[in-house]
């Protein structure tokens, strides 16, 4: 492939060769800018899968600066996004059949809102990348169309006294940025408002999920070697009778807290995510008791305890990617529930070595 | 879709408001609405604190106690100090949140 050189804006850039997701060139007033297609590739399609499911999403980046899509020109709207590639793409996509400027901020790889909530999709960095690209030769507008949900982290009055630009907060999604602007920059109550729908929630199941079995093997490890413990050492039978409805549980534990809890989230009675995590809990180990029918009543009683608590503490995790939970609400959620956390692995330790003491006839 | 009642932060104070109406823009649960010429408080359990409406007032009439509702980031800022924040993983272990 033939190299490109660009006169493009000092600082646009840190590197002058053709980003793989760009597909030519445009003149603007200010030089060469790269241009991109608004049809995702199966790749960019694939990246997205990713993002969703692995820590791929962590450095999933493209390089901050001005972008073209289409044959934008002066006059031509200026959205602005975050560099995570996936928040890009999603923006380019929606924009498809338009000619319009993308300003992309250096958000570290992160999405706006997320972004917005660090400070780094912030006033701060909007006026900086403004400035390294020259908008304001660039375009006649001086109105500059951001994401609504990157208002966490920009205030429009600064922005505007600081380079005469007025900030337009667009839609929550991109998907909606072409209506917006074919009715004259006005959001519907619908564009403005983050729902939360089963199907948002389902795309979050596996990120919640993964990490969590990442964790298991330390749980069945502890589980396998307290129930294998004999006076003669390690028994590999007793380990697994005793062991295999506790590591069951742990896995029910994991799919009632970080999967049922997110699905089911609107549907389950209070409003507390620690409630409504040990309410799937209680249900889960329930219904897999039956798997296990003879049971030993002390062992019944760290498996009521531990695993609807466990599913609990998993299902509060989830607060963290909802788009509703509130910090002062988290705040109160966790003054009640870590001492109750606390006190039950306390007590689920303690019955487990009564347990052990009887089997082993010590006392 | 709600959390716990009564506990956002969310304040609006009435005589600095000037009715422009940027909150309501801005606020991605309709926590607001106009009433006359100034933004009151409708839907005070829809407000999650992201802080939207606080930062793009011009007029100073919006107070929240902006932070990330994230029971893992509250967790590890009692544990470790700081702030509550997204950083949780701090880049380590690859399991960051957002």
């Amino acid at each position: 492939m033939p190299e490109i050189k660009l006169t493009i804006a000092p600082g646009t850039f840190k590197a002058l060769e053709k980003p793989p997701y760009a597909a030519g060139t445009v003149q603007s007033a200010t030089g060469k800018v790269w241009q991109v297609p608004a049809e995702l590739t199966t790749a960019d399609k694939f990246g997205i899968f990713r993002c969703r499911t692995s820590s791929f999403r962590d450095n999933y980046k493209v390089e901050p600066g001005l972008y073209a899509i289409g044959q934008p020109g002066g006059a031509s709207d200026i959205i602005v996004t975050a560099n995570y590639k996936y928040s890009f793409d999603v923006v380019r996509h929606a924009l498809k059949g338009m000619s319009a400027w993308i300003l992309v901020l250096d958000t570290k790889g992160i999405n706006v809102w997320c972004a917005a909530g660090k400070g780094t999709f912030g006033t701060a960095e909007l006026i900086k990348r403004m400035s390294l690209v020259h908008l304001e030769k660039l375009s006649e507008r001086k109105t500059i169309i951001l994401p609504q949900l990157g208002a966490v982290g920009v205030s429009a009055h600064e922005v505007r006294k600081a380079t005469g630009f007025r900030v337009v907060y667009g839609p929550v999604h991109a998907k909606d940025l072409k209506a917006f602007i074919s009715a004259g920059y006005k959001a519907t109550k619908e564009m403005r408002t983050m729902e939360f729908t089963i199907t948002n929630r389902m795309a979050l199941v596996p990120m919640e999920v993964i990490p969590m079995l990442k964790k298991y093997p330390f749980f069945a490890l502890i589980a396998l070697l307290a129930f294998g413990l004999e006076p003669s050492g390690i028994l590999f039978k007793s380990a697994l009778g005793g062991g295999l409805p506790f590591l069951a549980f742990g896995l029910g534990s994991i799919f009632t807290g970080a999967a049922l809890t997110p699905a089911l989230l609107p549907f389950i009675p209070a409003r507390s995510f620690a409630a409504k995590g040990w309410i799937m809990g209680v249900v889960g180990t329930g219904l897999l008791m039956s798997v296990f029918p003879h049971f030993n009543p002390i062992l019944l009683g760290i498996t009521l305890l531990f695993f609807p608590m466990a599913s609990s503490y998993i299902a509060l995790q989830f607060t963290g990617s909802t788009t509703f939970t509130g910090m002062s609400g988290v705040n109160k959620e966790l003054k009640t529930s870590i001492p109750i956390y606390l006190v039950s692995v306390a007590v689920s330790v303690l019955l487990l070595i009564v347990y052990k003491i009887i089997e082993w006839r010590i006392l | 879709m709600k959390y716990l009642s009564k506990v956002a932060s969310l304040k609006l104070n009435a005589q600095k408001c000037v009715g422009c109406g940027m909150c309501l823009e801005v606020c991605p649960h309709n926590v607001l609405r106009m009433e006359g010429r100034k933004a009151v408080i409708a839907d005070l359990d829809g407000c999650m604190e992201c802080g939207a409406c606080m930062t793009n007032c011009a007029f100073g009439a919006i107070t929240v106690n902006k932070g990330v509702g994230c029971a893992a980031a509250i967790i590890n800022s009692i544990l470790y100090g700081g702030e509550p924040s997204c950083d949780c993983s701090g880049g380590k272990n690859g399991d960051s949140c957002c």
